[in-house]
């Protein structure tokens, strides 16, 4: 890899007022501000946006793809946490 | 197509694989999404970096063409709509270059390697534009084409180039519609007009049909590339897709196609009609076409003489990264 390679940031969007930023992909710029402003034409060129977030990509420290077991599975069997589980009479009316 | 003739890894049988690569295989086929620090066979890897890395490269060349025209623009309104397309296109480039660097190859890898011809773009940017009219032609005919293969690879396996596709595919339509009201304007204009729209036909026609590559029905790279999910169709069904779709495009802007033998098959349910010349397809892959050299020379000169502003933007950021921690430094 070349050392003169702009590093590579990850963009994440907020698409409206009241909704999370989102990640939307990634593009490489020189620092913070120029990433800003190359997202703004990479990423929103139809108002896709409100908001952008910008964040280098090697600062993301990421699960490993080997953990999705031990991380995920074992909600699985923790079916109560969903409120269908409960069997309401509809007779008590909407809750 | 915008990733022609990319050559796959060998098809190995299900008993040739490695449990690790039937276990991916069956993910594949279940439909799930490969993302990219999950395990993959190396040629899986290395097909998609060569195929994603085209697909790029066309859509950074693919601006060349009709850059030709934006400030000959006959309107401010189409000198716009026409800056804007382009303006797309850079951005399809850049959607598809990251998502080729997240299978391990840089940026700058990619681009020297397409400066030195290693890599290929799409044989269609070979050829010149050289009316008003074949802006019209490119946006219908050529981002067309490219739809037909795009809108299919939304539903690819690998994770980040799908979500590429869905981005890219969001915005062709913009292109293709874009390009084919230029064709009506000309059409129902003067009769120099239309014989204008029509010599742009005849021009894009079978270099537009040569985009979709040679038939590859028999082919073991193409096999491959489908049970990996990274082509979705062959050659000749896209290709076949997209003369349906067009000849009556074409007859509704009162233009001929440049097909004597272009017929409607009532048994098939299909247009009957004359492949291009893939002689000339051939050579202009090689680098022979009309406009190889200058294609190359352009992005090449670009890359060059851009060198001082993108070491000039890493020296500011290096400065002001320095200023700050200093300024932290002098507040504690
Ligand atoms: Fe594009
Ligand atoms: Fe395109
Ligand atoms: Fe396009």
């Amino acid at each position: 890899m070349s050392k003169k390679e702009w590093p590579l940031w990850e963009i994440f969007i907020r698409g409206q007022h009241g909704l999370n930023h989102r990640h939307v992909g990634s593009l490489h710029a020189p620092d913070a501000e120029m990433a800003v402003n190359n997202a703004r034409d990479v990423y929103t060129r139809r108002k896709e946006g409100v908001s952008i977030w910008v964040v280098k990509s090697t600062d993301i420290t990421a699960s490993a793809p080997s953990a999705k077991g031990p991380l995920f599975d074992p909600a699985e069997s923790k079916v109560y946490r969903h409120p269908t589980f409960f069997d309401i009479p509809d007779d008590v009316g909407h809750m | 197509m915008y990733a022609q003739m990319v050559k796959s890894e060998g098809m190995k049988s299900s008993e040739e694989m490695s449990p690790e690569e039937r276990a991916f295989q069956d993910r594949i086929d279940r439909g799930e999404k490969v993302e990219p620090k999950e395990w993959m066979p190396e040629g899986y890897r290395k097909t998609l970096i060569r195929q994603i890395g085209q697909h790029a490269h066309s859509e950074i060349v693919g601006q060349l063409p009709e850059g030709n025209w934006i400030t000959r623009a006959p309107t401010l309104e189409r000198k716009a709509i026409l800056l804007a397309k382009v303006q797309d296109e850079a951005g399809h480039g850049l959607y598809l270059y990251s998502a080729a660097e997240t299978l391990g190859v840089s940026r700058d890898e990619l681009l020297e390697k397409l400066h030195s011809g290693a890599m290929k773009y799409s044989s269609i940017f070979n050829y010149p534009t050289l009316t008003w009219a074949d802006m019209g032609a490119v946006g219908w005919l050529v981002d067309g084409a490219a739809i037909m293969n795009q809108v299919p690879l939304q539903r690819t396996s690998y994770g980040p180039y799908s979500r590429a596709m869905i981005r890219i595919c969001k915005e062709e339509s913009f292109h293709q519609r874009q390009g084919y009201a230029i064709m009506m304007k000309m059409a129902r204009g003067t009769p120099e007009q239309k014989e204008m729209a029509q010599d742009a036909l005849n021009r894009f026609w079978f270099p537009a049909l040569m985009m979709f590559g040679p038939s590859d029905k028999d082919s073991v790279h193409s096999a491959q590339s489908m049970a990996w999910k990274i082509k979705m169709n062959t050659n000749d069904e896209l290709r076949q897709k997209f003369v349906d779709e067009t000849v009556p495009q074409a007859e509704y802007l009162g233009l001929t196609v440049p097909d004597e033998t272009l017929k409607w098959n009532d048994k098939r349910g299909h247009y009957d009609f004359a492949e291009p010349d893939w002689q000339e397809f051939f050579e202009v892959i090689k680098g022979n076409g009309p406009c190889n050299q200058e294609r190359l020379d352009a992005r090449r000169r670009a890359w060059d003489e851009g060198a001082w502003f993108r070491d000039g933007l890493t020296a500011y950021a290096g400065k002001a990264a320095a200023r700050r921690a200093g300024a932290s430094v002098a507040a504690e």
